[in-house]
This record gives C-alpha cells, structure tokens and sequence, in this order.
C-alpha cells in the first residue's frame, strides 16, 4: 500500500499487545481528529462572510457542553492509561524461569556474557520461546539498549544496574540501537540480536574459544581478592552460601533485599550497607574490579544458592 | 469583506518609530515597543541559524551511511539547532516580541511596570546570546540540548562550559520579562478592565510569566551544577565522582518540561484572539480557556517524570506520571473544542492570520493527541527516544508555536508597523508552510514506530523512503519561513497605510492609531465591556 513500511516487525510475546494497543490510540486519534477538522471545514464553509447561513440563537457558554467535552476525553484518557500501565508492569516484571544475560555499555560497543560464558560484541544470541532476562550496566555515559522488534527499550546506566526482559518468538535476525545519545559515534553503537532454535543456541554457546562460566571465573575472582578470607568460615563477613535473594538486617533495623545492585554495593562501597552484627572492616572495591568482574562475582555468589529465579544452571 | 483595503485615515505624524532617530534611540529607549522590536531582530536571526542547522541535518538524513559531515559535525549541528530553538527563538518568541509590544496595549497601560528592567531583558538575551554565536565559532557543542549527564559534565569535548553559560544568562531575561509582566497585569490595568473581561492573550502570558518565574531558576541551577563538576570536579551527577546522573534528569526536565506550556501557552492566546477576531463573534466558553491556561501552567509541573519512562525509575514513579500526563492533556483537549465552537455561527474570512490560526488547530490537534501515546506507558517504552518523540515535539513547538507565532506576527503587523503586507503572498505562505510541515514531519512518525532512534547521523537503509520525504518537505517549510521574512520588510516601505483598526478588530490595541504614539493611548481608555464583544453584522437578503 506504501512504498514504505509502517510496522516493524513484530517478533516478542509482547511486541503484538503493544502494537495493538498502538492501532488502539491511531483509531482514537483518527476519530477525533476528524470530527474536528470536520467541524472546523463545514464551519468555516457554512459561516463564510457574506453567507446567508441561519445564525439565529448564538450561545457563548455552556457549562453542559463543556462538561460533556471534558469528560469524554478523560474517560478515554482513562481506558489509556489503564491499558499502557498494565503492559508496562508485564514488561517490568520479568518470569521466574528467565534466562539471565549480562550487558555491559561502553562508548561505543556492547559486551554481552552469557552466564555459561560466552562472550560477544554487538551481538545478542538467544533461543527462541525463552524469556530472557538482561542485567545492564554501563561503564561510562547512559546508554540504551533497544530492540525495535521485541518493542523493549531501558537505559543502561552507569554505576547502577537496570534489566529489561523479552522472550522472542520469530528465529531471525533483529536491529539492536543504543537508543540514548552517548556522544561520537552513538549511530554506530548498534548490532544484531540473532534468535536461534534451542538447540542451535546451546551448540553455539558451546562453540566459541573455550571459556570458563561466570560463576567459574567469579570463583577465580573471590581468591584473587582474597574474599575467602573472611566470607569463607572465618565469621568477620557474613556468609555467601544461599545469600542472594533473601533479605538481611542491617545495624539501623532497615531490612534489604540481597539483590544484584546490593552485592555491587556491598563490593564497590562496602561500608554502605553493613549486615548488623559484623563491622564495617571490608576494604571498598570501588575502582579495582571491571563492570564485568562484579557481574562475574556476582553470578558467583547467585551459583551458591539462594533465590531460584537467579540461580545459574 | 475578505481583505482589508486601504485605510482612508491619513497616518499619524508621529508615533513610536519616528519619536526620535539615531541608533542610540533604539539601544537606550524604554519603550516596551521598540523593545520588543529589538527581540524581533535578535529572535529572527537566530531562527534563521537554527534553522540553517535544521537544514544541514536533513541533508545529511537524506542517505542512511553518514556521508556529509562527519560524526562529530552532525552531532554538533542537532545540538546547535535544538539550544538556539528552545532557548534563543521558542521561549522569548511571543512573549518578548508580541507579548511585550502588546501587554501594555491591551490592558491600556503606557508602557510595562518595570520599562528599564525590560530593556536589561534584551541585554541580558543579548549576552547569552553572544555566549551562544561564541560556542558556534569557536566547534559547537555535542551534548544534545538536553544537556545529558555524565556525558555533558565528563566526557564531552566540546564548548559545554560556554553553552551553560550562555543558557544560564538567557533564563534571567526570561524571569525579568515574567516579572515584569506579572506585576503589569496586576497593577496596571485600565479601569474597568477586570480580570474576567482580559483578553485571552493576556491570560495566557499570566499563566507564561508564572512558569517563567517558578521554573527557570531550576534549570539555571541544573546547568550550573554541570559547569561546576565539569570545572571542578565536584561530584554531583557523575557516578564516578559519586554522583547521580538520573539527578540531572530530574532538575532539568522540571523545567525543561514547563517549558513546553511557555512555548505553547503563549501560542495558545494568540490564535484566541485571531479567531475571535475572524470569526467576529466572542470566544466560546471564555472562563474554561482562561481556567484551562491556568490549569495547564499549574499541571505542568507535575509531569516532567514522563520522560523518564525508560531511565530505570520506579515503576510506580512512572505510573503516577503516566497519570498525570493524561490529566493534563485534559485542559488542552477544552482548547481546541472552544475555540472550534467559536466558528459556529461566526462570520469568517479567511485572512493570512486565520489561516495560521486554522493550520494552528489542526497540527496542535495532531501533536496534543500523538502527545496521548507518549504518556501511554507500554507504547512509550517503544517509541521512547526515536523520532516519534520528534514528530510529536515539533508538531506542537513548530506546527504549534511557530504556526501561531507567524500568524501573531501577520495579525498586528498592521499595528507594529502601521502597514498592510499583501494579502495574497501572505496566504500563499501560510499555505507552503503547512504542506512543507507535514510532508516534514508526519513520516518521522512512522519512522520513529518502526524504531529509528533520535540523534542518529547514520542509519539503516529501509528507513531511505520517509527520510527523503522528509527532507523534501524542510525544503518547502524553508521556502514557506523565508517569504514572510521578504515581503513584510519589503511592506514596511511599500505597504498601504493600514489605519488604527483594519481588521475591524476589539481590544484596546486596535483603538490607538496605527504605529501607536510612544505613549500608546492620548487618554487612558475606560473599559465598559466583555472581551471580544463582537456585534454579529446583519446578512443581507437578495
């Protein structure tokens, strides 16, 4: 009908209720524009000067047909935003049995880690019919990470985490923008997400230079940085095993859940929030380990238990 | 009727423009009048670099491989082309040039309450605006003109330190001119002229002046703030130095989003008086306008959280601004339906100014409701930051305010300069600039759906089709700004006189003579009733 396309295509469970709540508000739009642009030209069609049109009985207000004009709007306004707020917690409220992939920002490329450690550039592999979930971080300037046909967008930001979640239903090969200005070359900070069936997906994670898991290498990191010393038996720290996702008391009496920004924290600027009953004697990390060095501990205290919806396979 | 002819009343010998001669006239005067003139200019020349930007930017859009200017280029010329827009045309626009010529006339005043403070307006623009022409010459900034931390604070490099600056003195001219305005209609107006019985136009700028006065001030800081952790390093936004970039956000989007109301609520007063004057006959539901300028001033304020739907801000933050949003939109909405109810019934002609009026109503109609879908969560996630959002703004700042702007220009050009510009080439404009607005800017609504992200010099070929549409259409909308520009100078000594009044207008402004006399009324005006008190004119029959 065009010589263009008016629709991305449409490849996540979510991209469909969105385009049709889309063509939703394009109806209500064309409706009310036309039933003023209508008014508007038979109006000043009809009551040209010099018309000989009845202009008998002129009123200058009424409070009934203000009201009428008033809340009609709202009340569609209200079917709105009722329906925009409800997709919008779907897309903030990613399933249990996501996947969790590691995103980390720079100026101007994208670093992906799959937790069993593959690594890639610009590229997002993933199966099909898998809801995913992606852990964000930036090493510089906000970015965002958008994927037009899964309709999923969410800044990445430095020194905090932020995750979106899909789950692709066409296998193929999708458009991934940085969406958020990030300086020089932010048009070229794009890529590929490439939807692949189950299988292909688990031979191409094996494929690849051998790598160790995240957890592995978080294992590797927590000696290296003598970790052990203290949160292995030795009752200075608190314990690490089926920590991540339980809550913990602090000295204040505030409860907290252990959540991948709280062991980031509890790395970067350890005396922050400290567990009640242990002192604030762990040197702050800050500066000393990469973006991706903390996703690595992280996913390695996740491996040691705790809340099933992050546990690593 | 359909266009004025030439006045029989003789032009008064003297008035405002002739008072007195030499350049030290204009630069020294206090007249609100020659004032304002002085931000025609200043505003006219940086629409026009603004626009030259706007220009360089399609050109480069018209293939997808960035092949015209470089990265670093094209990133400075979007920059440049939204700081001088928003800051150096937009916001001064119709208040410092109609609002300050008209003010005082309207409410049959003399001049404004604060005439030296207003002069000190025009300086303290022209300050910042040198600061800006400086960044232009000397490499430009490339941080957006939203001005994003870290990237401005840290790791641009680029004139970010001179731009705040220059941002940072023009807020002041825009406190000084809503004061100064605020306490005008007040304590200045004529007897008889209570607030019920104002014109819309000067509700209108109330409600301006208070967004002016409440909000610049923070955005001031919020760029302050940038300029010290970009000199000094002191941590505010950067991460790094243990800052909160979403912080930035916040304090300038505050204001940044009110600012939008100062752009359209002044617009929005204009075209109330164009139609009342062209349809002849009294606005429809004048105290639910008047009450809707109020509301929107006050709501405002309550929203700027909306374009922070993707930063990662609570869910629940995003929902309360999703709502209120909406709530907004609601006073927009009565607008438009009073202002379409006015022509029922009227007696219309279908002069250059009413046709920008039209145009007005239909591209305001289209930005207010494509506005809908951005406040609309889970459609906004998508579009969030791609060129919907772009469509969508320059629908209501250019399609809008600009709209209404040029027909406020057309509409008391005969007042201003006391000369009629030619009716038809007027028309013609108006018209070339509203089919080069759309062919513009209506396929950036498509683009933006199907994902093409903002602030992008390259981008993929399937988006080829609607981006040489739109650059076809900037070529006619430049057309369309530069002809008005042409034969309202060239009316200025070839005109017909026009006469106090050629529209057959009300409101007090159209009662003095044609330039006005620097005193603006012989004696104070006594007013005895209603705005737009048109008198529908009898039909003939046969």
């Amino acid at each position: 009908m065009f010589p263009f396309p008016t629709f991305p295509e449409a490849a996540s469970s979510i991209a469909s209720s969105i385009d049709l709540l889309y063509l939703f508000l394009v109806g209500i739009s064309l409706l009310m524009s036309a039933l003023i642009f209508l008014c508007i030209f038979y109006f000043a069609i009809k009551y040209r000067r010099g018309s000989r049109a009845d202009r008998s009985g002129i009123r200058h207000h009424s409070l009934a047909i203000e009201l009428v004009w008033s809340g009609i709007p709202l009340l569609s306004f209200l079917v709105m935003f009722f329906w925009g707020a409800w997709l919008f917690y779907d897309a903030y409220t990613p399933p249990d049995d996501a996947l969790q992939i590691y995103v980390v920002g720079k100026q101007w490329m994208w670093k992906i880690q799959h937790p069993e450690g593959r690594r890639e550039i610009n590229q997002l592999h993933v199966p099909v019919g898998q809801s995913i979930k992606l852990t964000m971080t930036s090493e510089d300037v906000i970015h965002d990470f958008f994927i037009p046909a899964f309709r999923v967008k969410k800044d990445v930001l430095p020194s905090r985490y932020t995750s979106l979640w899909f789950r692709a239903t066409k296998t193929g090969s999708y458009h991934l923008f940085c969406a958020q200005y990030c300086g020089t070359n932010h048009s070229a900070m794009i890529g590929q997400v490439v939807v692949m069936e189950p299988a292909e997906y688990q031979m191409w994670l094996a494929g690849g230079p051998p790598a160790e898991s995240m957890a592995q290498a978080g294992a590797k990191l927590f000696e290296r940085y003598n970790c052990n010393t203290c949160h292995v038996g030795g009752g200075r720290g608190p314990l690490l095993a089926d920590l991540f996702g339980s809550t913990v008391a602090l000295e204040n009496g505030q409860i907290v859940v252990v959540d991948e920004a709280y062991v980031r924290e509890s790395i970067l600027l350890s005396a922050a929030k400290v567990v009640a009953g242990y002192q604030p004697i762990m040197p702050a990390f800050q500066g000393q380990i990469s973006e991706t060095g903390v996703l690595q501990l992280i996913a390695y205290i996740q491996s040691l238990g705790g809340d099933s919806d992050s546990a690593q396979p | 009727m359909a266009a004025p002819g030439p006045s029989q009343e003789p032009e008064p010998r003297e008035h405002y423009l002739n008072a007195s001669y030499g350049i030290r006239s204009w630069l020294l005067t206090k007249d609100h009048k020659r004032i304002a003139l002085l931000f025609l200019a200043s505003i006219t020349f940086f629409f026009f670099i603004g626009g030259l930007f706007a220009l360089m930017i399609r050109l480069e859009l018209m293939t997808p491989p960035g092949d015209l200017f470089t990265s670093a280029t094209y990133n400075r010329l979007f920059t440049m082309h939204g700081v001088i827009m928003v800051f150096f045309f937009l916001i001064p626009s119709i208040p410092a040039v109609l609002g300050n010529f008209l003010v005082p006339m309207m409410i049959g005043a003399r001049d404004l309450a604060f005439p030296r403070l207003n002069l000190l307006s025009w300086y303290i623009y022209s300050i910042g605006g040198l600061f800006t022409m400086a960044v232009v010459l000397t490499g430009g900034v490339d941080t957006g003109w939203t001005f994003y931390t870290p990237y401005s604070s840290t790791y641009s490099n680029s004139q970010v330190a001179l731009t705040v600056v220059g941002v940072f003195i023009t807020g002041f001219s825009s406190i000084l001119t809503g004061l100064n305005f605020i306490i005008t209609i007040h304590k200045m107006r004529a007897p008889g002229l209570t607030w019920f019985r104002l014109p819309l136009f000067i509700w209108a700028h109330y409600s301006t002046s208070i967004i002016m006065v409440l909000g610049t001030p923070v955005v001031a800081i919020a760029l302050l703030l940038v300029g010290l952790e970009r000199l000094l390093h002191i941590g505010i936004f950067d991460p790094r130095l243990g800052g909160d970039p979403i912080l930035f956000q916040h304090l300038f989007w505050f204001y940044s989003h009110p600012a939008v109301y100062i752009m359209i609520l002044p617009a929005m007063g204009v075209i109330s008086e164009v139609i009342t004057c062209f349809a002849h006959k009294r606005l429809f539901g004048y105290n639910f306008v008047a009450a809707a300028a109020v509301a929107i001033a006050v709501l405002g304020f309550l929203v700027w959280g909306h374009h922070m739907f993707v930063s990662g801000q609570s869910m629940y933050a995003g929902m309360i601004f999703s709502f209120l949003s909406f709530l907004v939109a609601v006073p927009s909405a009565i607008k438009v339906f009073n202002w379409t109810a006015t022509l029922y019934k009227g007696q219309i002609v279908y002069s250059t100014p009413m046709l920008y009026a039209f145009g007005f109503i239909g591209l305001f109609t289209m930005g207010g409701l494509t506005g809908l879908f951005l406040a609309t969560l889970g459609v906004n996630i998508h579009v969030h930051d791609t060129y919907f959002i772009i469509a969508h703004f320059h629908y209501i700042m250019v399609g809008g305010a600009v709209m209404a702007y040029l027909g406020g220009i057309h509409f008391w050009w005969p007042k201003i300069s006391g000369k009629l510009y030619p009716e038809g080439w007027g028309r013609l404009a108006a018209l070339i600039v509203f089919i080069g607005f759309n062919l513009t800017f209506f396929p950036q609504f498509i683009l933006g759906y199907l994902g093409m992200p903002r602030r992008y010099h390259a981008y993929p070929d399937e988006f080829v089709v609607l981006n040489v549409m739109s650059t076809a259409g900037a070529t006619i909308l430049g057309v369309g700004y530069l002809l008005p520009l042409v034969y309202l100078i060239w009316s200025m000594r070839y005109g017909k006189s026009a006469g106090s009044n050629p529209w057959n207008a009300k409101g007090l402004e159209w009662q003095t003579t044609s330039p006005p006399s620097t005193e603006n009324f012989p004696i104070t005006p006594v007013v005895t009733e209603e705005a737009y008190n048109y008198v529908p004119e009898p039909i003939g029959h046969g």
